[in-house]
Order: structure tokens, then C-alpha cells, then sequence
């Protein structure tokens, strides 16, 4: 029976308690336990959708659509390191570790990244040989837990990303249930097999900006000043964490937003913890700004911004208000073929839906992704996996290459504020660009035009 | 530390930037300084409480550092025999793979943080956290430890002399702990358990090995997981 039936019948649903809500009630009063899950905040929140590009017009000069040059490429962590990472597109792979994801989920990524020209990133359970061996670029991740940490792995790394939070869970720790502690994982990450894992929500060594200062300067002397240094955060205060991070001596900073995905989190945790992506980009490019450090050159400190980045549109929108470049990490899951209708009969044995599954706490993915069960694993073929996501990574740059030309600009991070309006009056606030159709910026001293001047 | 080999090589901190010494120490030619030759010793002096001395070693070799040092001191340490004839800062020896480091005098907080192998002496007392999220790593403290300490330690022995300050082995996994004084209290899922053969012949080993064989081990109390966190419910879901 659908919504019109049901009115028809005067059976009027509560906006307060809506249908999911009611259900999770029920969930909690069965079993008493909360509800963990993957992914990221599924509440409707400020976002991408609700910028538009201005495009050119007689004030603007548009570039041709299909042959002239629209650069893509980025160089990050060149402040300090000795051999910066090169990219050819701005589009990378966030972390995601191999224990949430199966060996050839990581190696899949590396593939598909390195066909395209970017960097992959290791996670909470250290780096595998096939992801290394497959990544072209990679960026491994330095986590509270350190599961996994050694230096050979260090030296072996093209950057170093320093963890503070992530934007599913600012302030929490990480889990992996027990149906995933395989012995590989298990072994990696020095615990008993089969137990749920815990990690640690703070770094053990350090407690604040000025240790962190001092941690950078530890991994920089090990790995003899060549690794770019990356200190990625939650979103919840991107202004002070960017510029604590700047000082501390970050190259790149990676803000994600409360859309980031997770492995395995509480729901209450994803969905009431953290701020919009488009609320902390502009936050994170004052931030640098104010610091002199937002695409200034030799010594600049390069934003990527994550936490629901799905189309081109997605990383034009996120440059032109600042960031250097975007992590996916659901997106590029999807590209592997999470959620693929092909698997629907088994979406919905486990309890779910093609395109509504986000259990990937339970080890049981039909798509074969995030699981340690060898035989589901199997299912992805990581060739396969790795080309569907060269070829994602490419629609995605194509993309932003499209509406960059027609912004009249010939490199993609020459996108700007200038370029966007907003369609509703929180989305302007938060951006920081006019509403559509006004010269009014929410929030700012009344003076007409975009930007974060104003 | 054995006496030192006949080729060691001095580096004066207060002339040799870390940068150059810590090259050095990884196996690289700096500047117009020769590369330390396979097994040649250092001794270093001067550290003057500098960060980060003696870091990312691999290769082995003794390094003595004359003096007091700061935060991570050793930090992931592989293969090397290093001894800090001082006080140690945060975090020293943290992530060490293999080898050993010793601390003649005292060391602070995180003393052997998430270290995987080798074994850490601190002869003094250490601060907080001594032994957080060990992964494997032998510690041997000959004073006291602070609170905090063996935090989620997941693997390897972490012995102390004195005392152990408060929430002993908070959510602890597979590391034992074994403490021959008074015990603050214990942390999550921490409890004392029995002291059989196998464990007096394991502390005595690391006792030994850490220049304390004199002690009985009858005196120690070992304490470990009790297993009771390794599964989530809503009993130890807070």
C-alpha cells in the first residue's frame, strides 16, 4: 500500500515519527543492543546538490567543450617533502582498511587508481602486499590504533596520513566485528582471531597540537624528510583543526564530512556527529588562508576534501570553493560493484536491498567487497573491480573537466567561489556564495558578489 | 650496553644537526661526513633534550646517547642497541620492531607505545601510559609506572619493579602484565591471575635479561585479560 493509499484512508505518518524511526525503536526494545552499520549520515544535510555552477556568458569566456586543455593534474605535499605526490586527476581513494574490505577489494582499488593516474590509501590494519604491489600512489594511513605500523612499511609508503577522525565518527575510535578478524587480519593487527576489535579513538603518544608538531618532525626524520605528510580530521572544527594542523606542520590537510563512509559505526554516532562537507570547506580554505597557505606556491598546504563526493559536478563544486583535490571512498565501493543489482536475491536474504545495503560490519556482503569470507570474496574479480573504477574515476574527471571549460577555465582548480550561486539559503550560508539570483551571501557584511571576503 | 666496539663513531649533537646524525644513522653519506660503517658503533652527546634522536634505525648497531633526550627517542627502533645514559621524553621506543633500548634514568608518558618487538629497560620509573597498545614488545621498568599504563596492550610482557599507577591494563588484550608492588587499580577487563611454572620461568627470563635476575619472582603478580570485553553487548557497550 502506498503513501496515497494510506491518506486516502486518513492514515496521516509522523514527521517525528516516521516509519524508519518507529522500526528503530522496536529494533532497540527486541534486542537492547545499539545499531552499527557502514557508511556514512543518511540524513538529508546541506550539500553539493544545492550549489550551481554560473557558467560563462557575455562577462565570461568559455573554453571549447572537447579540445582545448583543461588541466587536471595536482601536486600535493611539495612544502616540505622531498618527493611530493604527483596526480594526474584530483579525484583520490580514501583509506579503508583491508579487514573491512577483503584483499582483493584493496588490491582492486589499487588498480583502478593507479589506471588513473592517482593515489589509493591504506587503513586501520596496515598495508597488504597486493594492495602495495597495485598502487601506483600510496598513501598510508598513521591511526590511534596503529594496527599494522612498522617502518619498513613507512619507508615503502608515497606519503604518510596522520589520522585524527574521520567524518562518519569525529571523536570515536574504529570497530571491526568478529565475523571479520579472519587469522590474516587477525594477524596483521596482533589480536585474537575472532574477537570484535576495538580502535583506540586518540593516538597513544601524542595528546595535542604541540605533540603532533613533534610527532610530524619523529615520521619526517624516519623516513629521512621524503614522505608529504597528511593530517586528515573529522569535520566538526574544521577553522581551528586546519590551522592546528598547518602549524603542526601538515602538507595536505583531508577535511571529511559528516557523508563519509565508515566500515562499522554506531548509527546514532554517523548521523549525529560531525557538519555537512559543504559546511567545512569553506571553514578549511579561510583556515588556510588566514595562514597564507591556500594555493600560494612553493609553500601552499593543499586541502582534499571528502564525505559524499559522487560526480564530477561533486569535485568541480568542492575545488571551486577551495580544495586541491576529493577522496571518495562509498563511490568508489559502489564502482566495484557494492550494491549491485546483480546480487539482489542475496541483498535481500541478509535483510537488505540492492542499493540500500550498509551492513558492511557483518562480513557477509553479497558483492563480495567488504568481507574475509574467501568464498564471497571471490566474487570480485579485482581486474574487473580495478577497470570499472579507472573507468568511474574518469567519468568523474571528464566531468569536472566539462564544467570547468564551461566556467571559462583552463585547469580545474582555477575553479572558484565566483563561479557558483546557491539554491537555498542554508546552502548559501554555508558556502559562503550568493543565493541564486541575489547578490545576498547569508552571514556575511551585506557586500554584494561571492566569496569569503565578503 | 657491552663496552663499545673498537670502531665507534662520536657525533657531538651541538655540532651535528639531528637531521645529519639521524642520515647518518639510516645508512646515508651526509655532507662531508663518511657513512657509518656495518656494525660501526655511535655515541652521541649532547642530545640536550632533542626530539627524535636516534629514530628509524635499521641496522645492527650500538648507539649510546650521553644524555637527556625528548620525545621519541628510538622510535621505531629496528635491529639497533641503543642506551640513554638519562632521562628519556614521550614516547620512547614507541613502535620498536627488534632490537633493545635502554633507559638508565627515567622516562615520561608512552614509554614503548605500540612497539611490536625488542626490549625496552627503563631503569628508572616511567610516567603514564608505559606500554600503550603494546603490540609484542618485552618491557622492563625498574621504579614505578603511571596510570593509564597498558592501555589495549594486545601483545608482549610488561614487567615493573615498584608500583603501577591507576587503571592498570584498561582494556587489555593478550599482553601480560606481571607488577611486584601495589597496583593503583586495574582497568577495564584487567584482573590478576595465577602465576604458574611457565610464568615465573618467562619473568625471570626478563628479569634476567633486563639485569635484575636477583629478584624473586614469587614476589610479582601477574595480571591479564579477562576476556570480557572481546565480544560486544549492551553490558560493556559504554
Amino acid at each position: 500500500m502506498d503513501a496515497h493509499d494510506l491518506a486516502q484512508r486518513g492514515l496521516r505518518p509522523s514527521a517525528t515519527y516516521d516509519a524508519a524511526t518507529i522500526h528503530d525503536i522496536q529494533r532497540a526494545a527486541a534486542t537492547g543492543v545499539y545499531d552499527i552499520r557502514g557508511g556514512g549520515a543518511k540524513r538529508a544535510v546541506p550539500h553539493f546538490d544545492d550549489l550551481l555552477f554560473l557558467g560563462a556568458s557575455m562577462s565570461r569566456y568559455p573554453l571549447e567543450g572537447y579540445r582545448e586543455r583543461c588541466g587536471t593534474d595536482v601536486v600535493l605535499g611539495a612544502r616540505h617533502a622531498r618527493y611530493p605526490l604527483l596526480l594526474d586527476i584530483p579525484v583520490t581513494i580514501a583509506g579503508m582498511s583491508f579487514g573491512a574490505l577483503s584483499g582483493r577489494a584493496k588490491e582492486a582499488l589499487g588498480r583502478g587508481a593507479s589506471e588513473a593516474g592517482t593515489s589509493t590509501t591504506t587503513g586501520d590494519g596496515g598495508m597488504t602486499p597486493e594492495e602495495r604491489g597495485q598502487s601506483k600512489h600510496l598513501v598510508y594511513q598513521y591511526l590511534p590504533s596503529r594496527y599494522g605500523m612498522n617502518p619498513d612499511d613507512l619507508r615503502q609508503a608515497d606519503a604518510i596520513e596522520i589520522v585524527l577522525g574521520q567524518g562518519a565518527k569525529p571523536g570515536g575510535g574504529g570497530m571491526l566485528l568478529g565475523q571479520k578478524i579472519s587469522e590474516r587480519v587477525a594477524g596483521m593487527r596482533t589480536l585474537p582471531q575472532g574477537i570484535d576489535q576495538r580502535s583506540a579513538c586518540r593516538h597513544p603518544d601524542w595528546t595535542g597540537p604541540d605533540d603532533l608538531t613533534i610527532k610530524i618532525a619523529e615520521l619526517r626524520e624516519i623516513t629521512d624528510h621524503e614522505k608529504p605528510i597528511f593530517v586528515k580530521v573529522g569535520a566538526s572544527r574544521p577553522s581551528y583543526d586546519v590551522k592546528l594542523a598547518v602549524h603542526a606542520g601538515a602538507d595536505v590537510v583531508v577535511v571529511d564530512g559528516m557523508q563519509g563512509g565508515t566500515a562499522a559505526t554506531q548509527d546514532v554516532f554517523i548521523e549525529n556527529v560531525g557538519i555537512p562537507t559543504l559546511a567545512a570547506v569553506p571553514q578549511a580554505v579561510q583556515a588556510l588562508r588566514e595562514l597564507g597557505v591556500h594555493r600560494s606556491g612553493a609553500d601552499a598546504v593543499q586541502l582534499i576534501v571528502s564525505g559524499g563526493i559522487r560526480t564530477g559536478a561533486d569535485v568541480a563544486k568542492a575545488m571551486a570553493l577551495g580544495a586541491d583535490a576529493v577522496s571518495i571512498g562509498t563511490a568508489a565501493l559502489i564502482a566495484l560493484g557494492d550494491n549491485d543489482p546483480r546480487w539482489s536475491a542475496e541483498y535481500e536474504a541478509v535483510g537488505s536491498a540492492a542499493g540500500y545495503y550498509d551492513d558492511y560490519q557483518d562480513g557477509r556482503d553479497p558483492a563480495g567487497i567488504s568481507t574475509q569470507d574467501d568464498e564471497l570474496a571471490a566474487r570480485l574479480d579485482p581486474v574487473a573491480g580495478g577497470r570499472r573504477l579507472a573507468n568511474y574515476l574518469r567519468v568523474l574527471t571528464m566531468e569536472a573537466q566539462t564544467i570547468a571549460r564551461a566556467c571559462g577555465k583552463a585547469h580545474v582548480q582555477h575553479l572558484e567561489p565566483e563561479d557558483l550561486v546557491a539554491l537555498t539559503v542554508e546552502s548559501a550560508a554555508m558556502a559562503r556564495v550568493p543565493l541564486a539570483g541575489t547578490s545576498w551571501v547569508p552571514g556575511s557584511a551585506g557586500s554584494p558578489g561571492a566569496g569569503y571576503g565578503g | 650496553m657491552d663496552p663499545v666496539s673498537e670502531s665507534v663513531r662520536h657525533l657531538d649533537l651541538a655540532e651535528v644537526p639531528l637531521r645529519s646524525v639521524n642520515a647518518l644513522l639510516h645508512g646515508r653519506e651526509v655532507d662531508d661526513l663518511p657513512a657509518l660503517a656495518p656494525g660501526e658503533d655511535v655515541v652521541l652527546t649532547h642530545p640536550q633534550g632533542a626530539h627524535a634522536v636516534a629514530v628509524g634505525l635499521d641496522s645492527p648497531r650500538q648507539v649510546r646517547i650521553e644524555g637527556h633526550v625528548g620525545y621519541y627517542a628510538a622510535g621505531m627502533n629496528q635491529r639497533a642497541d641503543v642506551v640513554i645514559d638519562g632521562n628519556a621524553g614521550v614516547g620512547v621506543a614507541e613502535n620498536m620492531m627488534s632490537g633493545s633500548v635502554t633507559v638508565l634514568g627515567n622516562a615520561s608518558q608512552a614509554a614503548g607505545a605500540t612497539a611490536h618487538g625488542g626490549l625496552l629497560v627503563v631503569h628508572g620509573d616511567a610516567a603514564a601510559r608505559c606500554g600503550i597498545s603494546m603490540k609484542g614488545v618485552d618491557i622492563v621498568v625498574g621504579g614505578s609506572i603511571g596510570h593509564m599504563s597498558a592501555f589495549m596492550a594486545q601483545a608482549g610482557r610488561l614487567v615493573v619493579r615498584g608500583d603501577a599507577g591507576d587503571a592498570l591494563g584498561d582494556s587489555i588484550y593478550e599482553a601480560r602484565l606481571y607488577v611486584r608492588g601495589e597496583v593503583a587499580s586495574l582497568g577495564a577487563d584487567c584482573v590478576a591471575k595465577q602465576m604458574r611454572p611457565e610464568h615465573h620461568e618467562e619473568l625471570a627470563a626478563l628479569l634476567k635479561a633486563a639485569g635484575y635476575e636477583d629478584d624473586d619472582t614469587a614476589a610479582y603478580t601477574r595480571y591479564g585479560s579477562a576476556r570480557e570485553l572481546y565480544h560486544f553487548d549492551v553490558d560493556n557497550a559504554y
